[in-house]
């Protein structure tokens, strides 16, 4: 049954630092505006309903669930994904103290963990435990057991001891 | 199954009066979307009946949280992570703060709404027995005009609410300079902060010489709306908290609450869950004084 097509919205935002522009149904998901439109396949998607973090995105510096987000809603707006978490092929800090203390494994809530790590520690730059579990709760993990997740958090708190001297393909590859 | 995106019409007309013209012109066509943690998981799930919708993110007139002498204003659009961190709700109102922090995980709080929270009017919903016992007014503007009311008047029945088509909700007011020294809030849900709850019970209150003498008390997923319980507050004003009317109180609560059974929990569960609560309460009470 297909009911009468409404008009598209042309949506203008800065994505990763990068002025794009998609031109989409106004009630498409930001998540899949992201993957499918501007194929940044680093946004997963795990519920769809806002339970499990894995769509994790900072809107205008918010950590927000992409899967909530209806794209006209994004616009005019700056979005961060898990791909402009590194600098010009340099991993940020987080992403490095997540590989390196093997807070990653399958990798699915891998890109909304450290974007919520991130929001984290832009508000909050030294957390204790609690502050770190309240900033991961929403974000779901089926085989890490969060521990891990938690020690990179702590780890990227403190000085960058761990994975510092590392190149990025080191550590991509270790 | 998930619904088709492209049959659903959403538009931002950016200010207040845009949006209020809006409901004005097709009464009843358009339906308001703010932080959209509700009607976006039912876009999700395919049970989004709405086909037009009108946001109201970002309308700053909406957003805003202002204290005036008797009042603290907060606007229908501000969201849990605002009212969280907001030094005067934290220092005046701290129940609305501590349940604005159980409201989802913090993504869910950085959209989700006060506004959207009562007015998709769930039983369950986390705010309303704060606002209750707190005796908040609600205000609710048109192009028309704009009333305000006791926030106990809005809620009619399951989902129901006294707000029309063309309305929306602009802002709660919470009466300043009232704190009582005795504050109670506790939710039990299954995964504690995150996951909606079984039973939400609130309560503020006042002792005297010995006597409770003025108690509010409300309770979330335990009537069809939420609700304050009178018949058990009539049972402890003017009373000792002697044993015996812990016990008579708990029996009113009992008596005036009509719990559901549902996928989260049973009704019995809840109702003698709410007691238990109650009783924590009231013991809180019972040493405020001594
Ligand atoms: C993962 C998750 C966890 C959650 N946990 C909780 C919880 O623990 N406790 C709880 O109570 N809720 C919870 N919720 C529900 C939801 O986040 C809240 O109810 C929230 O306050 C809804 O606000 P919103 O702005 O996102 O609503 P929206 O989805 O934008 O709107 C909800 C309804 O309100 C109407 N509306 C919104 N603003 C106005 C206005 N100003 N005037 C008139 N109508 C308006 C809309 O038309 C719609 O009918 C959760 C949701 C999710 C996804
Ligand atoms: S996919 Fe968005 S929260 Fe699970
Ligand atoms: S690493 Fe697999 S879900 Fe977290």
């Amino acid at each position: 049954m297909s009911a009468a097509k409404i008009q598209l919205s042309e949506i203008r935002f800065k994505v990763n630092g990068v002025e794009r522009s998609a031109t989409v149904p106004p009630m498409k998901r930001l998540l899949d505006v992201l993957r499918e439109d501007l194929a940044l396949t680093g946004v997963k998607e795990g519920c769809g309903e806002g339970e499990c973090g894995s769509c994790s995105v900072l809107l205008d510096g918010v950590l927000v669930n992409s899967c909530l987000v209806p794209a006209l809603q994004a616009s005019g707006c700056e979005v961060l994904t898990v791909e402009g978490l590194a600098t010009n092929g340099a991993l940020a800090h987080i992403q490095r103290t997540f590989l390196e203390l093997g807070g990653t494994q399958c990798g699915i809530c891998t890109p909304g963990m450290m974007l919520a790590a991130e929001s984290l520690l832009r508000k909050n730059p030294h957390p204790d435990l609690d502050a770190i579990r309240e900033g991961l709760a929403g974000n779901l993990c089926r085989c890490t057991g969060y521990m891990r997740i938690i020690d990179a958090v702590k780890h990227a708190i403190e000085e960058p001891i761990l994975t510092a001297d590392l190149a990025p393909e080191e550590t991509v590859h270790k | 199954m998930r619904s088709n995106v492209s049959e659903y019409e959403f538009i931002a007309p950016g200010s207040l009066d845009a949006v209020l013209a809006l409901l004005s012109a097709e009464p009843g066509a358009w339906t308001p979307m703010a932080g959209g943690t509700e009607l976006m998981v039912a876009l999700g799930a395919g049970r989004l009946e709405q086909r037009k919708l009108v946001s109201l993110w970002g309308i700053g007139e909406l957003r805003g949280i202002t204290a005036s002498a008797d009042w603290l204003t907060i606007g229908a659009g501000a969201t849990y992570t605002d009212i969280r961190e907001n030094a005067a709700i934290a220092k005046e109102f701290p129940l609305l703060a501590r349940s604005a922090s159980w409201t989802g995980a913090i993504a869910n709080q950085n959209r989700g709404t006060l506004g959207g929270n009562i007015v998709n009017a769930s039983p369950a919903a986390d705010s309303p027995p704060v606002l209750l016992v707190y005796e908040a007014e609600i205000e609710l503007v048109s192009a028309q005009g704009a009333r305000r009311m006791n926030y106990s008047e809005f809620h009619l029945g399951y989902k129901r609410t006294v707000l029309r088509p063309q309305e929306l909700v602009m802002a709660v007011h919470l009466p300043r300079g009232h704190r009582l020294p005795v504050e109670y809030l506790r939710k039990v849900g299954t995964r504690n902060a995150m996951a909606i709850s079984k039973v939400a019970l609130a309560g503020v209150g006042a002792m005297q010489s010995g006597k409770v003498q003025t108690v509010r008390i409300a309770a979330a997923s335990l009537r069809e709306t939420p609700a304050r319980l009178s018949m058990t507050e009539a049972v402890l004003v003017g009373h000792a908290l002697t044993s015996d009317r812990i016990q008579a109180a708990r029996k009113a609560l009992l008596q005036e609450v009509k719990p559901i059974d549902d996928v989260r929990s049973t009704a019995k569960y809840r109702a003698h869950v709410a007691a238990n609560l109650l009783e924590e309460f009231l013991n809180q009470m019972a040493a405020s004084e001594s």
